[in-house]
């Protein structure tokens, strides 16, 4: 705990240090960088440990606010979460450091890390929390921060647009937990989490609604995902990492908190949750199919990894309601799993899709191309954040999958779920999520790294220095780690599912270890495949040896001077996609095309805009500024009339509360 | 078992229809699917109704399985039209949503044979399925011929429906929908040749240009 | 993992060629020639063992790691199929979901090799695998999901050889439109009329084969004995589901299996010589028909 506390108060310091020496850029990006570093390795100890030995600890110091005292704890629940945050803060703020290098002198790097800094505090504040009152100051401090960090390149209109939808629809959202925790703090007389006990059957149907409101938008569930893929890309790299690694699994956190406060869930409860996850996994994998923005690309795939963190809660919470415990922590054990495993290979592909844009200056992946030449390690780490995001074995993003579909199968079995629909739509979800990824990321990965390149930036692609190549190469092999270690990663969890499911850890998966023994065979499996693959790559090059290998120009059809121009891009690539999912993209096509025998240039263009942006805010938003025009007399901009209002609302509450007495 | 793989075949059928591009196999697989129909009675019904059942079976494959056909296929041969049925919904999405509404079908038989609803689950499936493909026809195809048979298809399940869902007084109530079914169709056979006279073609798209 | 899985593993690795010998050999006899030889491919893979090799320009290590993997991730699936009626080598709950996963594997190293080579062709064919077996990958799960409530059961090993005349009784319609949507799928990931012409490279018909245009020598060996593998392995689950008998006697079990097996590619042949290749834009739809049926079946068996 006390080294927690420790971490928190390294990164309070040296953001306050890097805001103070923010003349200088060096000085402030040692103590930003440091700072982050040093908290990650101090956090990651007591996390690990706790995660390892399964006890809970807590810290309560008595303060002056009402509604409880300054209580935070740390549980195998939060622990899952703070690994997370301590790795990939400290291997952003390492990668970070290099990354901003060119912004020096143009941009306020000091306060950059100040926020980045308080971020992670805060952060990890949320996570620690054990009281509604300071968990909502962390959240905003949260909210605050990322926001300064959106904006940081604020002379681009994109990016102060991005930053004031963030700001409204996390503060949209912030509303909706107020009223969550007033509500909690009404039926338990207090803020602390603990005194919170069984709630009303009505009272829990409403915080949950609340809690799924108000934590989904900050999360990315669709259709409060729209702050998300405008924000995500407009910060710069190693802050995208975190936003999408870490900071919207904090909404993760705090339904899962929900629902270990709530306790036992009823069954629509699991039934909204997997609709979400349906909805937001294809949705969110659909959008990213369309976009040839790298990062806006990787912000959409967040949209749909939580959408298969939601599956695997609806489905714990589907078993918890029905009896089937098994179910129940399976579908735990693939949610907690995959939110680790999304914040490794998206933080990996978020600072992948940092070096390219980095390297070459552009993001457009149309303009890209050919990069795994010049940027092997890059390439490398990239593809395979690609394969483990799209849930290929035998990497990380399978295992935890691979939980929610043995879940989701046993809930089929006759002896499952009276109405295993639910379970049917999430084997099915997954399946076509999968195959939907699988393409996106074939596509990222090749448009982007392989082929000829596109344009002269392209070309002249350098890569990046060994401070950005090391987190990614660290993020890679964790990603591989957790992969064929499956049993040990899935073990390691035990005592966090036993928090959610109210269980204890000895007695997770039945007690009779037959996950676990399934995945020691899934990993004898992976070790095969790894096997063969090395000894076919042996014999290739054995065979080859005393042979003739030649170079040669990719085959043309008969066309002599081929260009990079012909190749295969992002969009022609997706055209089937788009194409099939027209009626939901409605991806706005321009195009001058080619006329007479002579013709002049001709281009085409895609854009897809985020359609429940477009159709549903967009249009209620303009509504209520409309309405509220009528109110714009009160302001007059006279700092009397100010004075006045404020005045007036005391003499009412004075009047109000004597009336009381 | 029998009467399960009845019922597959006429969610099969429906399944076909939503999939095909072709006016002239549509008719034949709704010619199909009134003659698989027409053995229901002869399934479902009491022995004490055996001389009804085999009136209706024979009545209902003679009236769907050949005349109905018989009168679109002339139809379709004399309105001379193009043989694709241009759809406002194309024919994948027609599937995916046709997925969805199998779904929707089954639990909502589920949930009416809970109730005591129906001869079994299946055979409400069946024929809310045939009512919503039917009702998704109309709605999602712009020619009138596929229209009607929207409509037949949509008719095809409310017989269903009829036979093994709800008590015996259900063929009084099918030969009217019949007669009703029967008029329909000579006033759509009408309404194309004459649509096709004045316009050339069967688009209802262009019937707003009827009005005075 | 026994002796006889493993026995039964090698028997597949080595026959599994001669899928393809019988599938080209009905075609040929069907349009009235005498064809190539049953053990054509072997002599290939012989052949373009013996080779050198020729690189683009283009390529990276993606593009001659590409047939090392996708050869390994095939043998992974293979490790966990039935061999008709007797256990695969390694069987454990859930081992449906990495016998697809592997496929899938497979199928994204193919996809990015083809884009190493920046032809567009081979871009081409790319895109369209990724988007067919997009559709067709939850089509095929929804199948095994279905099997599993059939059967109680979540392995393959358990699944398929539990299938028995007693399960066809029961469940009869069901397990016919599985087997239905399971042979659309394996012609379509298997690049087999009426979704890919295996016999082509041209445009018109470019999927799977075009997108390995540009590997040559020991690498298209590799590729052509995986794309071998793969038909074996889909259609030994077909077959499985089919052949509802059970003797108990390891080599009457294995014959039967084999007989269903050489069935299978005959009727493979039958059909590619019978029909058409459908139009590239009626793909989607036969997959979606295919969809519709595993959906359908599992509600009967749900029901």
């Amino acid at each position: 705990m006390s080294l927690v506390l420790i971490a928190i108060g390294l990164l309070m310091a040296s953001a306050l240090a890097a805001l103070l020496l923010s003349r200088d850029p060096r000085l402030a990006t040692i103590c930003g960088v440091g700072g982050a570093m040093l908290a990650g390795l101090a956090g990651l100890i007591p996390s690990l440990r706790i995660l390892l030995a399964g006890d809970n600890e807590s810290f309560v110091l008595a303060w002056c606010m009402p509604g409880g005292s300054f209580h935070i704890g740390l549980d195998a629940v939060s622990a899952v979460f703070l690994i997370p945050i301590f790795l990939l803060t400290a291997l952003a703020a390492l990668y970070g450091g290099t990354y901003l290098k060119p912004f020096w002198g143009k941009r306020a790097i000091g306060f950059s890390w100040f926020c980045f800094n308080l971020l992670t505090a805060c952060l990890i504040l949320v996570v620690v929390a054990r009281n509604g009152l300071l968990f909502l100051m962390a959240w905003e401090g949260m909210s605050l921060a990322s926001f300064f960090l959106v904006v940081f390149e604020n002379d681009k209109k994109d990016a102060r647009e991005a930053g004031w939808l963030y700001l409204v629809a996390t503060h949209l959202g912030t509303a909706f937990l107020l009223i969550f925790f007033a509500l909690l703090a009404r039926e338990a007389q207090s803020l602390d989490f603990d005194r919170i006990g069984a709630l009303a059957p009505g009272i829990a149907n409403a915080a949950f609604l609340l809690a799924v409101i108000g934590f989904g938008t900050k999360a990315g569930f669709l259709p409060l995902h729209v702050w998300l893929p405008e924000a995500h890309p407009a910060a710069p790299s190693h802050v995208s990492a975190v936003l999408s690694g870490v900071m919207i699994k904090t909404g993760i956190y705090g339904l899962v908190r929900t629902l270990i406060l709530l306790g036992h869930p009823p069954a629509w409860w699991g039934w909204t949750l997997v609709g979400i996850g349906l909805s937001s996994g294809i949705l969110g994998v659909v959008y990213a199919l369309a976009q040839h923005d790298l990062k806006r690309l990787l912000a959409y795939h967040s949209v749909e990894n939580i959408g298969i963190i939601a599956l695997g809660l609806g489905l714990g919470a589907l078993g918890l309601s029905t009896g089937h415990p098994l179910v129940a922590q399976l579908g735990f054990a693939g949610a907690l799993l995959h939110v680790v495993n999304h914040a490794l290979f998206k933080g990996l592909l978020f600072l992948g899709a940092g070096a390219v844009a980095h390297g070459t200056g552009t993001r457009d992946m149309d303009r890209l191309g050919g990069l795994a030449k010049t940027m092997p390690w890059t390439a490398l780490t990239f593809v395979i954040g690609a394969a483990a995001i799209a849930g290929l074995p035998p990497l990380n993003g399978f295992v935890s999958e691979f939980l929610m579909y043995y879940g989701a199968l046993l809930a089929c079995l006759p002896g499952g779920m009276t109405n295993p629909l639910p379970a049917v739509g999430v084997v099915t979800g997954l399946a076509l999520i999968g195959g939907l990824a699988a393409a996106c990321f074939a596509k990222a990965f090749g448009i982007v790294f392989l082929g000829e390149p596109r344009t002269d930036a392209a070309r002249s692609a350098h890569e990046c220095g060994l401070s950005m190549r090391l987190p990614m190469i660290i993020l890679a092999a964790a990603c591989i780690l957790i992969g064929f270690g499956a049993p040990w990663a899935v073990a390691a969890l035990k005592p966090a599912i036993a928090g959610l499911t109210s269980v204890p850890a000895a007695q997770i998966f039945g007690g009779a270890e037959r996950p676990m023994l399934l995945l020691m065979e899934l990993i004898i499996g992976f070790a095969a495949v790894a096997g063969v693959a090395v000894l076919l790559g042996v014999l290739q090059k054995r065979l080859l040896k005393n042979r003739s290998v030649r170079q040669a120009p990719t085959w043309d059809c008969g066309y002599a001077a081929p260009t990079p121009r012909m190749q295969y891009t992002a969009s022609s690539f997706a055209l089937w996609f788009v194409d099939a999912f027209r009626w939901i993209l409605r991806t706005e096509r321009r195009r001058s095309l080619p006329k007479g025998y002579f013709p002049d240039a001709a281009f085409m263009a895609t854009e897809t805009p985020d359609g429940f942006r477009e159709l549903v805010f967009r249009p209620v938003f303009t509504q209520i500024r409309w309405a509220l025009a009528s109110l714009r007399w009160i302001q007059h901009g006279r700092l009397q009339l100010y004075i006045l209002y404020i005045a007036a609302t005391l003499v009412a509450l004075l009047i109000w509360y004597a009336s009381c007495l | 078992m029998g009467l399960d793989t009845l019922f597959v075949f006429l969610v099969l059928t429906s399944i076909v229809l939503l999939g095909s591009s072709l006016l002239n196999s549509s008719i034949r697989v709704v010619a199909l699917q009134g003659a698989v129909l027409s053995f229901l009675p002869l399934l479902v019904m009491e022995p004490t109704w055996a001389g009804r059942a085999v009136f209706l079976a024979a009545l209902t494959m003679g009236i769907k399985g050949i005349v109905f056909p018989v009168l679109l296929l002339r139809s379709l041969r004399e309105a001379n039209v193009r043989r694709e049925m241009q759809p406002l919904v194309g024919y994948s999405l027609s599937l995916a949503l046709g997925i969805a509404l199998l779904v929707l079908a089954f639990w909502l038989a589920g949930r009416l044979h809970g109730i005591g609803v129906g001869i079994s689950a299946l055979s409400l499936t069946a024929a809310f399925f045939m009512m919503f493909t039917g009702l998704f026809l109309i709605i999602a195809r712009r020619k009138a011929l596929t229209q009607v048979l929207g409509f037949l298809t949509l008719e095809n399940g409310i017989y269903a429906f009829g036979l093994t869902g709800v008590g015996h007084i259900h063929w009084l109530v099918e030969l009217g929908v019949l007669l009703d079914v029967f008029v329909a169709v000579f006033i759509m056979g009408i309404a194309i040749d004459h649509i096709s006279r004045e316009f050339d073609h069967i688009n209802v798209d262009e019937l707003d240009q009827l009005k005075g | 993992m026994n002796l006889i899985s493993c026995l039964h593993m090698a028997v597949a690795l080595i026959l599994a060629p001669l899928m393809l010998g019988v599938i080209n050999r009905t075609k040929a006899r069907v349009a009235g020639r005498n064809g190539a030889p049953l053990l054509q491919l072997y002599f290939d893979l012989g052949k373009l063992l013996r080779k050198g090799a020729v690189y683009s320009r283009t390529t990276t290590w993606v593009f001659r790691a590409g047939p090392l993997i996708g050869l390994a991730a095939v043998l992974g699936a293979l490790l966990v199929t039935p061999f008709g009626k007797s256990g695969a080598v390694l069987a454990f709950d859930g081992d449906l979901v990495l016998f697809a996963y592997w496929l899938g594997l497979m199928r994204f190293v193919t996809v990015l090799a083809a884009l190493d080579t920046g032809s567009s062709f081979e871009g081409m064919g790319a895109s369209r695998e990724v988007f067919f077996s997009a559709l067709a990958e939850p089509a095929f799960l929804l199948g095994l999901v279905g099997l599993a409530r059939a059967t109680d059961a979540i392995s393959l090993s358990t699944i398929l050889p539990s299938i028995s005349a007693a399960t066809w009784l029961a469940a009869g319609p069901a397990l016919a439109l599985i087997a239905t949507a399971w042979l659309v799928i394996l012609l379509a990931e298997n690049a087999r009329i009426p979704v890919d012409d295996p016999n082509t490279h041209l445009e018109l018909t470019m999927i799977h084969e075009v997108m390995v245009l540009d590997h040559c020598g020991p690498d298209l060996g590799l590729i052509l004995y995986g794309a071998a593998l793969k038909l074996w392995v889909m259609g030994a689950l077909l077959v499985s589901l089919l052949t509802p008998v059970r003797y108990g006697v390891v080599w009457q079990d294995a014959l039967v299996f084999l007989g269903g097996m050489l069935i299978l590619a005959v009727g493979i042949g039958l059909i590619e010589s019978a029909m058409a290749r459908l139009r590239l834009a009626r793909v989607p739809q036969l997959l979606m028909g295919a969809s519709a049926l595993a959906v359908l079946a599992l509600m009967l068996i749900m029901k």
